[in-house]
């Protein structure tokens, strides 16, 4: 048990990165240190992917010394995820300062059971 | 006939196309043309829908001609196009059901902004309920996801920021955890594509220390999927959200977005996974439990709600439980029962998200119940349109509710356990009748008398009519004629996996 751990130390790191983004991302009252929360959850994620996809040993599909056995390289794929995972990251983080933004501006402050607080005693019908 | 094959792929490039010169146009010249590219969007999957019933089998196109390990692909059978097109029923009639609203509540300048997160949101859900890649699945639920935000937020009153960012942050939860097991799943099978993970989890399904590995990841997975489409115990956000959203908003969003979810996690479970290995794992049991407690607590909730769009939410929350609860049953006539739901639903719930804010305009702005005595008798047409959605709610026959609640009775008899029957027989009694109470008194408030007794003959643009009278026949049509929704659902659902 303990053996496999340590022989797969990067994977076992980013699911416990993970785990902390995520306890964050539910917990935190601050809202900017939720979405540190939620960054540091997908990277969790990003680094289990590269070092899934990683094979000590091969080098990057390009093509230099003529070699075309597919064994001398790693699979592409994962690295595509991993980037694609984080323009997907950057925008999600991007809308969600933005809210951030015009929730500061309306209650004047980032803490969130505040504003609970604050949303209460507002009277909006419709 | 083999360039019908090519629609699918046109209806996801229409509806991102549409979205960006949206942005360009005004307001009103948006609106026009969204409601233009949706009706073409509608002829062309139902060529799709004509073309799949006709050959009998489902098609798989493969983009830039990449042959299965590598490319990506798209995949339309019968399921697919008969939800699509319901979907896009529904989203046409909720625009223009709720189009004065959007005039209302937006900033004139930004009314075609809204129109552009419409139309991308019509691309993403065409997307996942298309797609054969797991990972194209993921991308598309997170414009989904942020699309979604986008229709909560062009409301700016500060209830609907604080609900937007409440269900952003159960949103990324859910998304974070649908992303590892997207991941865990890629590590096990090596392959994004469906059908070929399928393929090597049915291989390495006997060994046992894998098959908890495939477990795990699909728990993961679910466990996100739950959070996004707000199953019991994760649907405390619904009634904020749908509550004090423009109209189109909520019931765009409590109709398809959280009803596309639960598709994609039930073609995960057909076609990844394999539904003969997936029958052998515990999830569905834990599904089952779930739905049924979904069912009544959200009915529950729904009872104590003082404000009429929070007790449409809670019953939404009801109503996904109803969904999970089909899946949870298992066999061909589980999955029909929870298939059809989701078309059930979704043409109801958008009625009852469309008319209540017409209600409360004839009750001096206010959707407290208290206000709300007499609404429908100084404003009859929209009151009749809630009364046929709420009969169809409870379950009166000749409407859609009553029959998927006679399915799920059916597939639970079916389901081969005495135990399962009798708890899922329970569990349909008692919210049927949390359903009429709660739905009977809101109509018999809205009907009687009040202190207000101007008859304000408000008068709707026919356009609201039309939109509501659509979406009542297509009720009408599930409930009357079910059984060719449901024999095209079994005939999907083979060509499915």
């Amino acid at each position: 048990m303990l053996a496999n751990l340590l022989a797969n130390y990067e994977e076992a790191v980013a699911v416990i990165l993970f785990g902390i983004g995520f306890t964050m991302l539910l917990f935190q009252n601050n809202l900017f240190k939720k979405l540190i929360g939620l960054n540091i959850m997908d990277t969790g994620t990003f680094l289990f992917l590269a070092s899934m996809g990683y094979i000590r040993g091969r080098k990057a599909p390009i093509i230099t010394d003529g070699v075309t056995d597919a064994a001398a390289y790693i699979n592409p794929v994962p690295a595509g995820l991993v980037l694609t995972g984080i323009v997907v990251s950057v925008s999600v983080t991007a809308i969600m300062l933005s809210l951030t933004v015009r929730l500061y501006r309306r209650y004047h402050t980032l803490q969130l059971d505040e504003i609970y607080e604050m949303s209460k005693h507002q009277t909006e019908d419709r | 006939m083999n360039f019908i094959t090519n629609f699918p792929l046109f209806t996801i490039v229409l509806s991102l196309f549409s979205g960006v010169l949206c942005t360009m146009l005004s307001g009103k010249t948006a609106r026009r043309y969204t409601v233009i590219y949706e009706c073409v969007l509608i002829a062309l999957v139902s060529c799709v829908l004509y073309y799949t019933v006709r050959t009998g089998e489902s098609f798989t196109y493969v983009m830039g001609e990449f042959p299965a390990p590598w490319g990506n692909e798209i995949r339309a059978g019968i399921l697919e196009s008969l939800l699509a097109l319901i979907f896009l029923i529904v989203m046409i009639c909720s625009v223009l059901g709720g189009s004065r609203f959007i005039d209302l509540d937006l900033d004139f300048s930004k009314v075609n902004l809204y129109y552009t997160l419409i139309n991308l949101m019509t691309a993403a859900i065409m997307a996942i309920l298309w797609t054969n890649d797991i990972f194209t699945g993921y991308v598309f639920l997170e414009i989904l996801t942020l699309t979604s935000c986008g229709v909560l937020i062009v409301r700016e009153i500060g209830r609907t920021t604080l609900a937007a960012i409440r269900y952003m942050i159960m949103n990324l939860l859910g998304s974070g955890l649908f992303l590892l097991g997207v991941v865990l799943l890629y590590d096990i099978t090596g392959n994004l594509l469906m059908i070929p993970m399928q393929e090597t989890i049915a291989r390495i399904s006997g060994d046992h220390r894998t098959l908890l590995a495939v477990t795990m990841a699909l728990g993961v997975l679910t466990i996100g999927l739950a959070i996004k489409s707000g199953l019991f115990p994760f649907h405390f956000w619904m009634p904020d959200t749908y509550g004090y959203a423009t109209p189109t908003s909520g019931s765009v969003l409590s109709s398809l977005v959280s009803k596309c979810y639960i598709f994609l996690l039930f073609k995960i479970y057909y076609r990844v996974v394999g539904i003969g290995v997936f029958e052998k794992l515990p999830i569905a049991n834990i599904l089952l439990v779930l739905g049924m407690c979904g069912i009544v607590l959200g009915s529950v909730s729904a009872l104590h709600a003082e404000h009429i769009n929070r007790m449409i939410a809670f019953s939404s929350a009801a109503q996904i439980g109803y969904i999970f609860m089909g899946i949870g049953i298992g066999g061909t006539a589980g999955y029909t029962a929870a298939i059809f739901h989701i078309l059930a639903h979704s043409v109801t719930k958008s009625l009852l998200f469309l008319t209540t804010p017409r209600l409360a305009e004839a009750s001096g702005n206010s959707l407290l119940f208290k206000k709300l005595q007499g609404s429908g008798l100084r404003d009859p047409s929209t009151g009749f349109f809630f009364g046929a959605a709420g009969f169809s709610m409870i379950g009166i026959p000749i409407f859609a509710g009553f029959s998927s609640k006679l399915l799920f009775a059916s597939a639970a008899v079916g389901s081969g356990s005495r135990y399962k029957m009798v708890l899922i027989m329970i569990v349909l009694a008692v919210s049927s009748v949390l359903n009429a109470l709660y739905f009977i008194r809101t109509l018999i408030r809205i009907f009687s008398e009040g202190e207000d007794k101007r008859r304000t003959t408000v008068k709707h643009g026919a356009l609201y009519a039309v939109s509501m009278s659509t979406l009542i026949a297509v009720n009408l049509a599930l409930g009357l004629f079910s059984w060719v929704f449901t024999g095209l659902i079994e005939k999907g659902l083979q060509m499915f996996g």
